[in-house]
């Protein structure tokens, strides 16, 4: 089980998770897939809805809006995924996964992430701390939800 | 006829590899529990212990998000297309890691 992406594209989630500090970044994973590997061919940066605090907590409320920000949540616009995912239908791509960053935390998925996650998909965390980016790790969901297993990521040389 | 349920990527080794399935619906929520009726497995990844939709699980009619009409109390017509689009979310662990 592998995700494989150019250096290119892994310098392009560092310069985002960068960009967007102290706030989480997010984005899309496009490629293919071939059986349990995938191979990503594009990455689409998309904007962090938690940034529009009213609209997020109409889609996905917050426990504790005062504490769970943009500063620490992530929320992808689901008008953003309909209208990426039909253009990339239209390449031949498919939606692989996404990627989004940990503000001064680790790149290693929380319970919120678990709880939130979709089997199947490459799931990028890139930790930033103090604004620079730094460790990124691959996880995707179990079947059963209880926990994540950690996916190889390799490195094309193109 | 039936109303079709497009299936997202990350669920459909649940639903025999199929992008859409076909149910008998009235509504979004007979449609939903029809179709959880013929992929059990879809089950917990679409409903919570208590047998709620998961709050992260959107379902548009159309161009239209539930929300934003009768929610599950939908109702549908023959040929009526569902999308379950997955929400994507995440973050940190709350408690601070002082660096």
């Amino acid at each position: 089980m592998a995700l494989k992406l150019t250096q290119s594209q892994l310098d392009q989630i560092r310069r985002h998770g960068a960009q967007d500090y102290p706030n989480e970044c997010c984005g899309m994973l496009l490629g293919r897939a071939d059986g349990d590997d995938k191979e990503v061919h594009e990455i689409v940066p998309l904007k962090n809805l938690r940034r529009d605090a009213e609209l997020a907590q109409k889609l996905l409320p917050l426990d504790a809006p005062g504490v769970e920000s943009e500063r620490n949540r992530f929320l992808i616009d689901p008008r953003d995924q309909i209208r990426v995912e039909k253009d990339a239908r239209a390449k031949g791509l498919d939606a692989l996964g996404y990627y989004h960053s940990h503000p001064d935390h680790p790149a290693r998925p929380s319970d919120y992430d678990r709880e939130h996650a979709w089997p199947w998909y490459s799931y990028v965390i890139l930790s930033v701390q103090r604004g620079e980016p730094k460790e990124m790790t691959c996880w995707v969901l179990t079947d059963d939800r209880e926990r994540f297993d950690r996916e190889q990521v390799d490195v094309l040389n193109l | 006829m039936p109303v079709r349920v497009i299936i997202p990527t990350p669920l459909r080794q649940y639903a025999g590899k199929k992008e859409f399935v076909e149910v008998e619906a009235k509504n979004v929520a007979e449609a939903l529990a029809n179709l959880t009726a013929q992929y059990g497995d879809l089950r917990r990844h679409l409903y919570t212990d208590d047998g709620k939709l998961r709050s992260f699980v959107n379902i548009y009619l159309g161009e239209e998000d539930i929300r934003y009409l009768q929610k599950e109390q939908t109702p549908l017509r023959d040929q009526d297309v569902l999308s379950i689009v997955p929400s994507i979310a995440g973050g940190t662990a709350l408690r601070c890691i002082c660096s």
